[in-house]
């Protein structure tokens, strides 16, 4: 791996390739495609949250005239069966009625049937026209009504799975999940003092910008192409493929730019229905969601109930640690609760501990990936908790978590040791940062809390192109959400030995490159990185080859030296070094086109830690929190693009500080979502946050070329656990439900007051 | 149903469409004029992400009808740049990596624009209030924060 | 030999048995001798991402073994 001090590129901040386009409007994103002869189309959807569809009468809709095709549960085939995508996916035979519901509809909005017209206008009339007899069921809604033995249930063939023997009768609660270590009984009774609480954490949105869209179009053999926004063409081909039974090869999808993903475009919604709804109509099919559809029907994060108990000695070193914890999945099992149960504990060296997962089903939407999906709610009940020893021992919050800190050689709660980590180092330089060290404002509280994610590598392919002036074109599969295209071609640039401005990035879509998963898990800049790398070391090797030929000597007397071809030291020839310029000038002569190329399934992600603290004010009257500071810290092993990566840290924290201050999923008695839209679901604004201080640790990771680790989706851990401690400290009042809104602030605020007199 | 004959100016070009009544200004511009550089978020006019400027007003266009656009001046991000180059707004924003996935960039550049033709020196207070209708999901602010401040130093003073 | 672990949800396909000691120089080795020992593990333990010797892997199969190595399964993570 590259030594830091040798680099030309990488960590610097040049301007990304595609971003003139993206400051003019130029780039075009999922809704931005218009096709000659296109017509659109439009989904019903339940006006119930749990209901058996008795009857589905499409006559009338078909007989509007503009009305080119009607859609609903029959015209699906059942789906392949077997499992398939991240956080999110699950298996086949649900997705396929997550798209489009079968014989039960399972929260209100879900998919009812779809149509194709000339216009928006006629389709929304055809909509109307449709006829659905329903049977209302009664809804689960709350974890507490979904859990008890005699609550509705959303499938009567769904037992619990993962149970040492299988149960006799049906539940909500699709699995079960349990790590343990040690004895925590005896832990407990070892410790000096123990912390217990209860914390709720509600149902919340990824809130990307751009609703989901696509454009589909079916010709005469049935081969269909795709336009859409999504984080992963491939992945969403081959849920297309499996949910319609096609040939993978009869689907061409292409990726437009993407508005915000966050995971919550990694699931296919529109796709299956804009295919089948062009194949029947035999015209290109706009799909767009409202932005209320997008909150209604995709696929938001779990809101989890969560139960921890942490015991620890005098002199702070922990002994055991216990936590319950269930997680809403939606109307279809697969919520996050492994991962949220495998990393709860991660930051801590734990002799004895116990976890228990469940994964439960409601009438709410299907739960998607949500940037280090689990991880934010089982964390934050950790974290405040740790906050409250801190608080019991008079501790210094980082003191006692580098007491206990995992480090290179810890076992990590799901079972490996870890390789080197930055735990330990974000923990230092937090406390030794200027904003730590300095007093909180008069009034204010202060908060820390650490984060964590693993990271994953899984597949890409790259190929590098040196076109005959020596420029260069990489090509690969990832959508680039965040910056990822310059990443590349700073990769490109420094493997090469060539200026940054002489690379290009092209997103290749499933026909024209290699298979990639998606832009998403923080594995972008480290896998797809690694094979660009490796695409461009394949150029190398070609590169000294022909020189070789060129100058008669054999290939292993040539080196490659900043972006030249050189003779290797010693070896008496006298000739000028041939740069990639002058190779790809010759290079018909030499052997034809240079073209280097890299498939990989990348090995080795490195789990990234961050250590994030902050000063909120509370105002008694109104309730109101205000974030008057905010710092994150993150190991990201080597940054390639230092401001991409600051960028990754800033909006975690906005989205993390989101959840924590204000957004929830508000829902009344019927299952019907209260605060679908922007207005009332308040995301961050510019006036809600302050500048957001950044330092990047770089702790590299020995499984990447350039030492990179993944920084993604660790930066929303945190910051809900800074929030909740921050309040604590500024309101002397531990508040055990997320969002920290002025409702709440202003009861929790009441009740002690009245607890007092 | 009848449709609309407007006639109005955009980006300082004659233009003129048929529309329907109802039909907002962010629809036509998109579907019937094909000019998708103003983005749709939430067509209820909290995001921002539509926004356009009419007469140097700053609007969000799914609450304007297409038929109000009747002889005005419209300004979309399309006509922000110039023959010079980008606007140094575009340029500062690229400069400090103010945009993510970029979705909601149109409708900031349009929003700075309004912000900076009438408060050259804004200070940091009034541009996130300024920019408070205008939804990013990705960046937290700070960097367009930053790229508006320095946006504003170089109108103020061209190299 | 190789020392393996098992999480409690992939107990019930192992007869309870959470660490055993086998003798593979490769994952696809680990994975046949397994299912020869636990009959019908086959899908859930080729569903699962392992760490050896403290590096996950979500798609193992040709990964050499060295001796001594430490084999956990877990559960397959993709983020988001």
């Amino acid at each position: 791996m590259a030594e830091a001090v040798d680099f030309k590129v990488i960590g610097t901040s040049p301007v990304r390739p595609d971003g003139v386009d993206k400051v003019t409007g130029r780039a075009q994103y999922g809704a931005d495609l218009n096709l000659p002869g296109m017509i659109y189309g439009r989904v019903l959807r339940s006006p119930h949250a749990h209901a058996r569809i008795k009857r589905i009468d499409t006559s009338r809709a078909e007989a509007i005239p503009g009305v080119y095709a009607v859609i609903c549960g029959r015209d699906f085939p059942r789906g392949q069966s077997g499992e398939i995508g991240g956080e999110g996916g699950g298996d086949v035979a649900d997705l396929a009625k997550n798209v489009m519901a079968r014989d039960k509809v399972l929260y209100h909005g879900h998919a009812v049937a779809a149509v194709a017209a000339r216009s928006p206008r006629i389709a929304e009339e055809a909509l109307a026209a449709i006829e659905v007899e329903y049977e209302v069921l009664p809804p689960v809604l709350t974890l507490e009504q979904a859990m008890r033995p005699d609550a509705p249930l959303l499938d009567e063939h769904l037992y619990t799975k993962n149970l040492p023997e299988k149960p006799d009768k049906p539940s909500n609660i699709a699995a079960v999940m349990q790590l343990a270590r040690g004895n925590v009984d005896e832990g407990f009774a070892q410790a000096d003092v123990i912390v217990e609480g209860e914390y709720k954490i509600p149902m919340a949105h990824q809130g990307y910008i751009e609703p989901h869209a696509c454009v589909a179009n079916t010709n005469e053999a049935g081969q269909s192409t795709v336009w859409c926004c999504t984080q992963g063409h491939f992945e969403f081909r081959a849920m297309t493929a499996k949910v319609l039974e096609m040939n993978v090869a009869d689907l061409k999808f292409i990726p437009s730019e993407i508005g915000g993903g966050f995971g919550g475009k990694t699931v296919i919604y529109l796709e299956p229905l804009a295919v089948l709804l062009s194949r029947k109509s035999r015209r290109p099919v706009k799909m767009t969601m409202s932005r209320e559809e997008v909150f209604r029907a995709t696929g938001p994060t779990s809101g989890t109930w969560i139960k921890i108990k942490v015991g620890a000695k005098k002199d702070g070193t922990m002994t055991a640690a216990s936590a319950w914890m269930a997680y809403e999945a939606g109307a279809f099992p697969g919520a996050p609760m492994g991962p949220g149960a495998m990393s709860i504990f991660a930051p801590y060296n734990l002799p004895n501990f116990k976890v228990e997962a469940f994964d439960v089903l409601v009438n709410k939407p299907k739960v998607a990936a949500y940037r280090a999906p689990g991880a934010p709610q089982s964390m934050h009940a950790m974290e405040c908790a740790v906050d409250e020893l801190a608080r019991k021992l008079g501790m210094d919050p980082i003191d006692l978590r580098l007491k206990n800190a995992a480090d290179e050689g810890t076992q990590a709660p799901y079972g490996p040791k870890f390789p080197p980590i930055g735990l330990k180092a974000c923990l230092e330089a937090a406390k030794r940062h200027p904003n730590y060290t300095r007093p909180k404002p008069p009034g204010a509280g202060r908060g820390v809390a650490v984060g964590f994610w693993f990271n994953v590598g899984m597949q890409s392919s790259a190929e590098v192109h040196i076109n005959e002036n020596g420029t260069v074109t990489v090509v690969e599969g990832n959508p680039d959400i965040g910056g990822s295209r310059a990443s590349m071609c700073l990769m490109a640039a420094e493997t090469l030995g060539v200026p940054y401005q002489n690379v290009r990035a092209l997103i290749g879509d499933t026909e024209s490159t290699g298979f990639s998963n998606v832009t998403g898990g923080s594995r972008t800049t480290f896998a797809t990185g690694m094979a660009v790398v490796k695409a461009c070391e394949d150029i190398i090797a070609q590169c000294k080859a022909r020189a070789a030929a060129t100058w008669g000597l054999d290939e292993s007397q040539v080196e490659w030296q900043d972006g030249h071809a050189v003779p290797a030291p010693g070896v008496n020839a006298d000739v000028k070094p041939l740069s990639l310029a002058d190779i790809a000038a010759n290079a018909a002569r030499t052997g034809g086109p240079l073209l280097g190329r890299a498939s990989l399934n990348a090995q080795g992600a490195g789990a990234s830690f961050s250590v994030n603290f902050g000063d909120f004010a509370v105002d008694r009257d109104t309730g109101k929190v205000d974030v008057l500071s905010f710092t994150a810290i993150q190991d990201a092993g080597r940054a390639i693009h230092k401001a991409y990566v600051e960028g990754q840290m800033q909006g975690g924290a906005a989205q993390g500080l989101g959840w924590a201050l204000n957004e929830e999923y508000i829902y009344d008695e019927n299952g019907v979502m209260q605060n679908a839209g922007f207005l009332d679901y308040r995301i961050p604004v510019a006036s809600d946050l302050p500048m957001i201080d950044t330092e990047i640790i770089e702790v590299p990771n020995p499984s990447h070329p350039y030492g990179v680790r993944g920084v993604g989706e660790t930066p929303i851990v945190a910051p809900l656990a800074v929030a909740s401690n921050a309040v604590r400290d500024a309101l002397g009042i531990r508040i055990n439900e997320l969002p920290l809104s002025p409702p709440r602030i202003l009861a929790a605020i009441e009740a002690a007051e009245a607890g007092a007199r | 149903m009848t449709k609309l004959h407007v006639t109005t100016s955009i980006n300082g070009e004659e233009v003129d469409f048929l529309c329907e009544p109802q039909q907002t200004l962010l629809e036509v511009l998109r579907e019937t004029l094909g000019r998708t550089g103003t983005k749709e978020g939430c067509a209820t006019g909290d995001c921002g992400a539509c926004s356009v400027l009419i007469n140097d007003r700053l609007v969000c266009s799914c609450l304007v009808l297409a038929a109000e656009a009747q002889g005005q001046q419209v300004t979309t991000v399309e006509g922000i740049a110039s023959e010079e180059g980008l606007h140094p707004i575009q340029q500062k924003f690229l400069e400090h990596a103010a945009l993510q996935c970029g979705v909601c960039t149109p409708g900031l550049v349009i929003a700075a624009k309004a912000l900076l033709d009438r408060d050259p020196d804004p200070d940091e207070t009034t541009i996130r209030y300024w920019l408070a209708g205008n939804l990013c999901r990705c960046t937290g602010y700070d960097k367009i924060i930053r790229a508006v401040q320095d946006a504003a130093k170089t109108l103020a003073h061209p190299a | 030999m190789v020392r393996v672990v098992f999480p409690n949800h992939l107990l019930s396909h192992t007869g309870g048995e959470r660490e055993v000691e086998v003798a593979a120089r490769n994952v696809r080795e680990l994975l046949e001798a397994l299912e020869r020992r636990f009959p019908g593990s086959r899908d859930a333990l080729r569903k699962s991402a392992v760490a050896i010797d403290g590096q996950i892997y979500q798609d193992a199969f040709l990964e050499p073994l060295e001796p001594g190595a430490e084999v956990f399964f877990m559960q397959r993570i993709e983020g988001g």
